[in-house]
């Protein structure tokens, strides 16, 4: 049985560009997907076909159980889309954009007013209910956001990059929120730029890369993929670069990488915190000061590197005005939009 | 700010089935109308500056070229105060394209219009509400208009009924012009461009007419399209309710026939250009 989300061979080509080429999705009820690419990987275009917004020039997808293509309005009661491109009103108060959306999923004027005023409490909005949204910080207007895409308690949820342009703390309450969304069996498709972010909330990770899905799995997976865990040490002096690359040579199993400008050198080795332990006594032994010094675990940016072979954000610097589709012109307008965001 | 709460939710809600058809549309369009009027009442330099410009187009003209200007055989500036009352009020009807235009270019660039295209609402609903949001503001704006031009010196010959049918064909052509903006805010790519998009055209359209100066003086080949705008016909159509003077006596069929020619093309622009928004708005992508 195909899963609340299914996608098959979804292509769609913007001119020269093959924004989607051939992606495959599908997600198991309840779970939450995290597609994780860089700006242009086509993440945003694919929660546009998949949220109605965009007809795909080919391929398949059904959400909750409803074919996309072929009832779109069937699928738009059914879903719930918060992130960087579904806004509110920034003139309408927290309570009267609530209300508004909720008579557009065709709930009554009394249901929708009733329903506004629960989930402003339940985002901690109350006290902020009857202010316009203007003046909401960045936290509270995500969370709004948010709460505009729950209006209906859809079983289905799409996330477009939700955190973008907040600062970690704020990121930390909405993870703690969509956490709990997930937690009472929604299921949940996330796009993020920010690995850390994929690593903390989604049971399975789509890597994706010009159009096409590179790789996919849980995290644990993935980073399995990449390889065990390594050292890194940086050492006081660049003159101790040396000595101390001679001693992880002897720990290690394989060559020892340094990057000479932060006096960091890193070696794969087998062996964990015992390890670590003599490694470190050796270095002292040699006379080697060190800064800092660690067993590292391969985290979801060396997934990105060795799957993909550049690393996320230089990416996302380099496509920034090729963007998934939308031409220099949306790019612009999100790069406006994030900044008055912030 | 406080740490979120837990925000387990107790109320499971489900989308009621959309009721469909023009029931829905009508409910659908009448909650985004009300969202623009709140929207507008939120920014009230929008309405005010919208206010001034036609207040200022009145005293500008009526004073600047009123003693300039010959109606019929009339030199009169108060005589042209009344001739140009019928314009001005047409013109500013035309302006409500601009904000239509704009409003929608930014919806768009805030990511409003996405948010909408995700709702299982009507399909024209989010434009069918601007456009009746920018009706009530028109409307607004011809009442202050109305007040000016009685302190200047216009008044209705021809009755109240007659009058207030001559108000209804500006606010239909109004309405008219609101659907042109919906499809160039539509279209543009920046509200900057709406604003701008929406109003340069407008000169043209409002100024090769009969609004501000008698068409028979212009050129021969400028006459016909003066008669034949759109816009002429309401002008003419108000000069002939308001009992204003300056009729054209032109026997071009819109002239001859103004109320049924301006009744006409406002229908045919709506007709044409909410057919054409719809289908724009339905595949916006920005």
């Amino acid at each position: 049985m195909p899963g609340a989300i299914y996608a098959e061979g979804l292509v769609k080509t913007f001119g020269d560009v093959r924004a989607l080429d051939g992606v495959d999705l599908d997600v198991p009820e309840g779970t939450v997907l995290g597609l994780l690419g860089p700006n242009g990987a086509g993440k945003t275009t694919t929660v546009r076909v998949l949220t109605t917004l965009l007809q795909p020039d080919s391929g398949k997808a059904v959400v909750a159980g409803i074919d996309v293509l072929k009832h779109p309005n069937e699928v738009r009661r059914s879903i719930g889309l918060s992130g960087q491109f579904a806004a509110v009103d920034e003139y309408l108060t927290g309570r009267e954009n609530l209300q508004m959306v909720g008579q557009l999923y065709q709930m009554s004027a009394r249901d929708a007013k009733k329903r506004a005023g629960g989930l402003l409490e339940r985002f901690n909005l109350a006290d902020a209910a009857d202010r316009p949204a203007k003046t909401y910080s960045g936290g509270m207007r995500r969370r709004l956001d948010l709460a505009a895409a729950l209006v209906v308690s859809p079983p289905v949820m799409f996330m477009d990059e939700p955190t973008t342009g907040l600062d970690p703390r704020n990121r930390q309450q909405l993870w703690e929120v969509i956490q709990e969304l997930v937690s009472g069996g929604t299921t949940l498709l996330l796009t993020t730029q920010y690995l850390e972010e994929a690593d903390h909330l989604a049971h399975n990770i789509c890597v994706v890369d010009h159009g096409k899905v590179i790789a996919r799995g849980t995290s644990d997976q993935l980073k399995a993929r990449t390889g065990g865990e390594r050292v890194e040490v940086v050492v006081h002096e660049s003159e101790q670069i040396s000595p101390a690359r001679e001693v992880l040579l002897g720990f290690g199993k394989g060559d020892v990488a340094i990057a000479e400008h932060t006096r960091k050198l890193t070696v794969p080795v087998t062996g964990g915190a015992k390890l670590l332990a003599e490694v470190i006594r050796e270095l002292d032994v040699r006379g080697v000061e060190i800064d800092d010094i660690g067993l590292r675990r391969p985290t979801l940016d060396d997934v990105f590197i060795s799957l993909t072979g550049h690393a996320a954000e230089t990416e996302a610097e380099e496509n920034g005005e090729a963007e998934d589709a939308r031409g220099a012109q949306g790019a612009k307008a999100k790069k406006s939009r994030k900044e008055s965001a912030k | 700010m406080s740490a979120t709460t837990a925000p387990t939710d107790a109320v499971q809600v489900t989308a009621p089935r959309p009721r469909g058809g023009i029931v829905q549309s009508v409910n659908d369009s009448l909650v985004v109308a009300k969202r623009n009027l709140i929207r507008m009442t939120r920014i009230p330099e929008m309405i005010i500056f919208g206010m001034i410009q036609p207040v200022m187009f009145v005293v500008l003209f009526s004073y600047v070229f009123g003693g300039s200007m010959q109606i019929g055989s009339s030199t009169d500036p108060i005589v042209y105060r009344e001739f140009l009352m019928a314009g001005i009020f047409a013109q500013t009807v035309t302006f409500a394209t601009a904000g239509a235009g704009a409003g929608i270019a930014d919806d768009m660039h805030k990511g409003l219009i996405d948010r909408f295209r995700s709702l299982p609402m009507a399909r024209g609903a989010v434009l069918t509400g601007r456009t009746l949001a920018d009706l009530v503001q028109t409307a607004l704006t011809v009442v202050v208009l109305t007040i000016v031009a009685l302190l200047v010196g216009w008044r209705i010959h021809e009755g109240l009924p007659k009058a207030l049918a001559g108000f209804a064909l500006l606010l239909l052509l109004g309405y008219a012009f609101s659907w042109i903006g919906a499809l160039i805010g539509l279209s543009v790519r920046t509200p900057e461009a709406a604003t701008s998009g929406g109003l340069i055209w407008l000169f043209p359209v409002t100024f090769i007419s009969n609004a501000f100066v008698d068409s028979s003086n212009m050129p021969g080949w400028l006459q016909p399209i003066a008669e034949w705008n759109p816009f002429s016909a309401t002008v003419q159509a108000c000069r002939e309710l308001f009992g204003n003077p300056g009729v054209s006596p032109s026997d071009a069929w819109p002239m001859e026939h103004s109320v049924l020619a301006s009744i006409l093309w406002s229908v045919l622009i709506i007709v044409v250009f909410r057919t054409l928004a719809v289908r724009k708005y339905r595949s916006a992508t920005a």
